[in-house]
């Protein structure tokens, strides 16, 4: 049975990764699961100089997910060279690197000092929605996300992958634009900007007012979304959007998805990521799928 | 070694307005140590996210949790009957450093909610204890924490003790104390923090704030610190990783 993916050139021992800011650089959920049995892992978001992210609460607990506003926190690029990208050396996964910034020049930054390390893939995140610079602002209009792509694909030694946003209203134009830009691969989605107010304490939940909704509650949205780009452009596609379970992993598969993540799933199962991986094998088994090409992108 | 597991329900009682007392068997309590928490699992798939309850006691394979209704999560929990399962995850956080307070004279204070981790912290420290808990009006866990140290109460109300706050009831009853080991809201830890400095004596504060992972990856229960945090590489520490017990003089409060 094969469950050997490929993103890019770069083959994953089999499609389940962490969805960027749920999983630290991995030190953490090392406890709970063996970080050698995932596809890859997926660091929190590194700037060119650390970021004190927003004021708390930073989250709040809505219907079937989350919102949060972390605002990216992060040690800065330095320490993470030095201390996270030789922890995860130590496990036989792959390591793609969530690149955030402010400005293009920021990215730029982060992308040349990764360009020189030992690390598998980048992953360019354009989609914050908690970052009143940058972050999102490169990735709601199809000519920044094709510029940056381009700038960042100049300085890139290793593939990269453009995180694009759901809150826009066509994500296919988004991912056309990184196409021609020179992107290797697309994650999607990020979270859903949403709301969510305090009524006995007349305010909001979380000190940004608003955050990203993620968690089982935005799936639907995430699927649709994988499809269309999927139809859309040639590229490898990370789905990811509320995966907690085997299933809803297929379903981003058969949608399309060459690869998955699971993110806010981590937090209520820290053992979800290894569940799936071994789900994915028993339900090939079952089904007399020899390799997992066959499942990608199936539903037509 | 923290551990995710099935924990099972040995008994629960209700002991006040809202207030539950849940004894729970679980793998990891003998690892467990004073002012630690463990995060609940919720069984309604429409609640993401655990809950992260303080130890109130610990025996040889099980603990106890005192706990407040705040939500729709630990109004499940309250529901909890004997031989029920519930996932947990423990035993989370780094607890009150007893050491620092063996043999002095101590203050444990307790306000609301935050006076159960005082129980344990209570049972396992050797000192000159001198236990102060505020409540708004009415009292949970008096007895049990008489039984441990010197008792002194606060009631917002006067209805029980001092008429007041925590300081208030130190104030009245003229205590001073070596070390001071605190828990409960806000703006309470703030209180007792100026106290500390004002009479130059070292205080250990547990914090709280909304978590997710529980386990210090995820971000969401910051608090600022006075330094640089050594992991964040910022003005931040994880609340749930790094405390929830702070120094004091280490976050801004």
């Amino acid at each position: 049975m094969n469950t050997k993916v490929n993103i890019a050139g770069v083959i994953l021992n089999n499609p389940v990764m962490v969805a960027s800011g749920t999983f630290g650089s991995g030190a953490e959920y090392s406890e709970f699961v063996d970080l050698n049995k995932l596809g890859a892992v997926v660091t929190k978001g590194v700037a060119n100089v650390p970021w004190p992210g927003n004021p708390t609460p930073r989250i709040a607990e809505t219907y079937g997910g989350m919102i949060n506003a972390i605002g990216l926190q992060n040690p800065g690029i330095d320490v993470f060279c030095k201390r996270d990208i030789p922890f995860l050396k130590d496990y036989d996964t792959k390591i793609m690197v969530n690149v955030c910034g402010k400005t293009t020049e920021d990215y730029c930054e982060v992308v040349e000092r990764l360009a020189e390390e030992d690390i598998d893939l980048m992953e360019i995140n354009i989609s914050c929605p908690n970052v009143k610079e940058g972050g999102i602002a490169f990735g709601q209009n199809p000519k920044a996300v094709e510029a940056i792509t381009s700038e960042l694909k100049k300085r890139a030694k290793q593939p990269i992958i453009m995180k694009l946003s759901p809150n826009v209203t066509d994500i296919t134009e988004m991912a056309k634009a990184a196409e021609a830009g020179g992107a290797d691969g697309l994650s999607l989605i990020n979270t859903i900007t949403g709301m969510k107010i305090d009524v006995n304490r007349r305010t909001f939940a979380v000190a940004n007012k608003t955050g990203g909704l993620s968690g089982p509650a935005i799936k639907p949205v995430a699927v649709r979304m994988v499809y269309q780009v999927a139809n859309a452009v040639k590229l490898p596609i990370i789905g990811m959007g509320g995966i907690a379970t085997t299933e809803d992993a297929l379903e981003f598969i058969l949608a399309g998805a060459t690869a998955v993540s699971v993110g806010t799933a981590n937090f209520f199962n820290p053992y979800a990521t290894v569940e799936i991986v071994k789900g994915i094998e028993d339900y090939m088994e079952k089904n007399h799928i020899q390799d997992i090409q066959e499942l990608i992108g199936a539903v037509k | 070694m923290k551990k995710k597991e099935k924990a099972v329900v040995i008994s629960q009682e209700c002991i006040g307005t809202d207030i539950y007392s849940l004894w729970l068997k679980v793998s990891f309590a003998e690892d467990a140590k004073p002012g630690q928490f463990i995060s609940i699992y919720c069984k309604d798939g429409s609640r993401v996210l655990p809950r992260p309850i303080s130890i109130c006691e610990i025996e040889k394979n099980a603990l106890r949790l005192v706990y407040r209704i705040a939500g729709a999560g630990t109004r499940e929990f309250s529901a909890l009957a004997a031989g029920d399962e519930i996932e947990v995850l423990g035993s989370l956080g780094n607890g009150f450093p007893l050491e620092e307070a063996e043999g002095k004279k101590v203050f444990l204070m307790g306000g609301g909610i935050g006076i159960p981790p005082m129980l344990e912290t209570a049972k396992q420290l050797k000192a000159d204890k001198r236990i102060i808990a505020g409540y708004r009006d009415e009292l949970f866990l008096a007895e049990e924490l008489e039984a441990n140290g010197s008792l002194y109460i606060a009631t917002e109300d006067g209805s029980e003790g001092t008429k007041g706050n925590v300081l208030d009831a130190i104030r009245e009853n003229n205590l001073d104390a070596d070390v001071i080991f605190a828990c409960g809201p806000t703006p309470m830890l703030r209180a007792i923090k100026a106290y500390a400095l004002e009479k130059n004596i070292p205080c250990w504060v547990s914090m709280e704030e909304k978590m997710a992972c529980g386990i210090g990856a995820c971000l969401a229960c910051v608090c600022q610190s006075k330094e640089v945090d050594e992991h964040s590489h910022v003005h931040n520490k994880r609340i749930c990783k790094d405390g929830p017990v702070f120094l004091s003089t280490e976050i801004e409060l």
